[in-house]
């Protein structure tokens, strides 16, 4: 009864209910669509990160981590790479041996940083067989090396040219050696262009006197999101001489830009949320203060004051629901539509996405949390606005209620 | 009054006093009242406006708290009962009709003689039975189904009457419950109820001006100033019937 009763009430106003229905249409439609290009961006940005070096998780020998010296490399066993390749999440587990070092031309020099790569592994995560600008990618066996653009130009080299590595190896021997350049790279990311030097790992362990070592396993795993989740199912089964690394930890300055921007966005909300409130707020001061006469009849009829409060609680929870059902419901096709078909950015801002390495493309997100909360949120709203006529109703006295 | 007499009245009530101390002075709106209610009665409290009528009835009805002294239904001091304890007495033994009917506008006219069965936790067939049947002591058979709105303003008190008795209370406290009629539909209500109350001997205390309720009431208490001044019982041959 309390429920039919709730119903009916609702469309004793009709216009009433209606246009404070509307107002939480449009406050969910706009929080939806804001939240879902803000997730949708921000995982791009986040899985384009990741993926230009460091990969969503790195397996390192104990303490390499906080002391990158080729004495903290590690030999592999077939334990570890068979545990990590029998996990479901991962689809890929890719050795990486780097270390810094100075290149050199004939009249330049320059601090870099060298990687030995699987060339065929390497792309999973990097996509580095892409970045490839001129000349060709790697292979296993070549014993030459791929060069950043901006490294390069600086040195004055190109496809073709020796470059010089010089640096220091394995138990600190002399690493020193010259390589031709089989292909520039392009990075988007100035700082990467501007060190970085690819080969073959067994090349790099060559170079370096270390046999076998590696300093990184990159693992590939499908959604950047599942890192957290994987990390710590891994953390449980790998040896603890090895650490296991998230990109949270690999790259904490990009976790933390991302934090920022997503409560830059909660910022936002909260303002769509407070006019949500609002439009709410105004219904429920209005309907309570024009429906004393009605509480004050039921109350002096026999009904308790709790159960009058369920009523406009429940009033208040179908108005809320129904507009937060009509803006999810509307939001649906509108989010789809932008995920199927991103916009692209274009002008001035798409250089600047660019030369940052951001693909210049507003993506949207499809996750369901993105509707199921502006829903649950507008729900918390009604009930918290419920507490206003709660506190009526509870205080009434059915004979001053009657006489307004 | 001994407490044994409470016990074999519906209302019983003693040194009841309301006092307003809202304005600059002291408004005794119901002063000094003692007052004893049996079963079966047919009650008409009259008065001038301003003379105490609706706050005395408010008090009966346990709506209001007396200033001073106290009121008994059935031997129950309900200054003893809490709020919420208050209410559920009033649900179970108080039936209520207004001046303006104060019919749930959404609920038709058998949903509104079902909800204070429902507040009681009737089962649903003592629902059906009892709806059906005050459906057909109020004369609207045919109107069940129909909002407040749909119905005239006698239909609507008398949906209100059904709605009070279907609580089957121990007396119905009725306020002005004709004044918004015009002659022939307040005739017929007072009809009906004078019919409750001849053969289901239910008690009706009505607080009124009109004149047709006053000539049909087997007895009149009349309040000047918040005091009775004159409490009259009639030979019930003299009636108006």
């Amino acid at each position: 009864m309390l429920l039919k009763l709730a119903w009916r009430n609702i469309w004793k106003n009709r216009k009433r209910t209606l246009i404070t229905a509307a107002s939480i249409v449009f406050a969910v439609l706009l929080a939806t669509v804001m939240s879902s290009v803000t997730e949708g961006v921000l995982y791009k940005l986040q899985d384009n990160v990741v993926s230009f070096y460091s990969g969503a998780i790195q397996v390192h020998k104990n303490g390499y981590w906080d002391d990158q010296s080729l004495d903290n490399s590690m030999l592999i066993n077939d334990t570890l790479i068979n545990q990590l390749n029998d996990h479901e999440s991962i689809h890929g587990v890719i050795k990486r041996l780097e270390s810094f070092a100075l290149s050199a031309s004939e009249e330049h020099t320059r601090g870099c940083m060298v990687v030995g790569i699987e060339p065929e592994a390497e792309p999973i995560v990097t996509k580095l067989d892409n970045k490839v600008s001129e000349g060709e990618y790697l292979t296993a066996d070549d014993k030459q090396v791929l060069v950043a653009e901006g490294l390069a130009e600086y040195l004055g080299l190109g496809v073709g040219d020796t470059l010089v590595i010089i640096g220091q190896g394995y138990h600190g021997i002399n690493a020193a050696d010259k390589y031709p350049i089989k292909g520039l790279l392009h990075f988007a990311s100035p700082d990467l262009n501007k060190r970085m030097v690819y080969l073959p790992i067994k090349l790099a362990q060559q170079l370096y006197g270390a046999p076998d070592r590696v300093t990184a396993l990159v693992l590939a795993i499908d959604d950047v999101n599942e890192a957290d989740k994987l990390e710590t199912e891994l953390s449980k089964i790998i040896s603890d001489k090895y650490e296991i690394m998230g990109w949270k930890e690999l790259m904490p300055e990009l976790n933390q830009m991302l934090q920022n921007e997503r409560g830059e966005n909660v910022v936002f909300l909260m303002v769509l949320y407070i006019l949500i409130a609002f439009g709410i707020f105004g219904t429920v001061l209005m309907m309570t203060l024009e429906r004393q006469y009605e509480f004050g009849v039921l109350v002096a009829i026999g009904m308790r004051r709790f159960k009058l409060s369920i009523q406009i609680i429940l009033e208040n929870i179908f108005i809320s629901l129904l507009g937060a059902a009509i803006g999810t419901l509307i939001s649906i096709p509108v989010v789809v539509y932008f995920h199927l078909y991103p916009i692209e950015v274009g002008g001035s801002l798409q250089k600047i996405y660019e030369e940052w390495g951001f693909e210049p493309i507003y993506y949207f997100s499809v996750e369901p949390f993105i509707f199921y909360k502006q829903t649950l949120i507008v729900l918390i709203i009604a009930l918290v606005i419920s507490v206003y006529p709660l506190l009526k109703i509870l205080e009434l006295d059915p004979v001053t209620a009657m006489r307004t | 009054m001994k407490d044994d007499n409470h016990k074999n009245c519906v209302i019983h009530t003693e040194e009841l006093s309301k006092i307003y101390d809202e304005g600059a002075v002291p408004v005794k709106a119901v002063n000094n009242v003692h007052l004893h209610i049996e079963k079966g009665e047919f009650t008409a409290l009259v008065g001038p406006s301003g003379s105490g009528k609706t706050t005395l009835l408010n008090l009966l009805g346990g709506l209001d708290t007396p200033t001073s002294g106290k009121v008994w239904i059935h031997g129950k001091d309900l200054s003893t009962l809490s709020k919420n304890k208050l209410i559920d007495f009033r649900l179970h033994n108080i039936g209520f009709v207004f001046q303006a009917y104060n019919l749930i506008p959404v609920l038709t006219a058998r949903e509104n003689i079902e909800f204070v069965m429902l507040l009681q936790k009737e089962s649903k067939k003592e629902r059906k039975d009892r709806i059906e049947q005050l459906l057909k002591e109020t004369g609207l058979e045919d109107q069940g189904d129909k909002k407040p709105s749909e119905l005239s303003g006698g239909q609507q008190q008398r949906v209100a009457v059904a709605r009070a008795l279907a609580s089957k209370p121990q007396f119905v406290l009725a306020d002005e419950p004709t004044a918004n009629l015009d002659s022939k539909t307040a005739g017929n209500l007072l009809d009906m109820m004078a019919k409750l109350n001849k053969d289901e001997g239910m008690t009706f205390i009505f607080s009124t001006h009109d004149q047709r309720v006053i000539d049909r009431a087997r007895r009149v208490i009349t309040l000047v100033d918040g005091a009775i001044s004159n409490d009259e019982v009639r030979d019930t041959n003299k009636v108006t019937t």
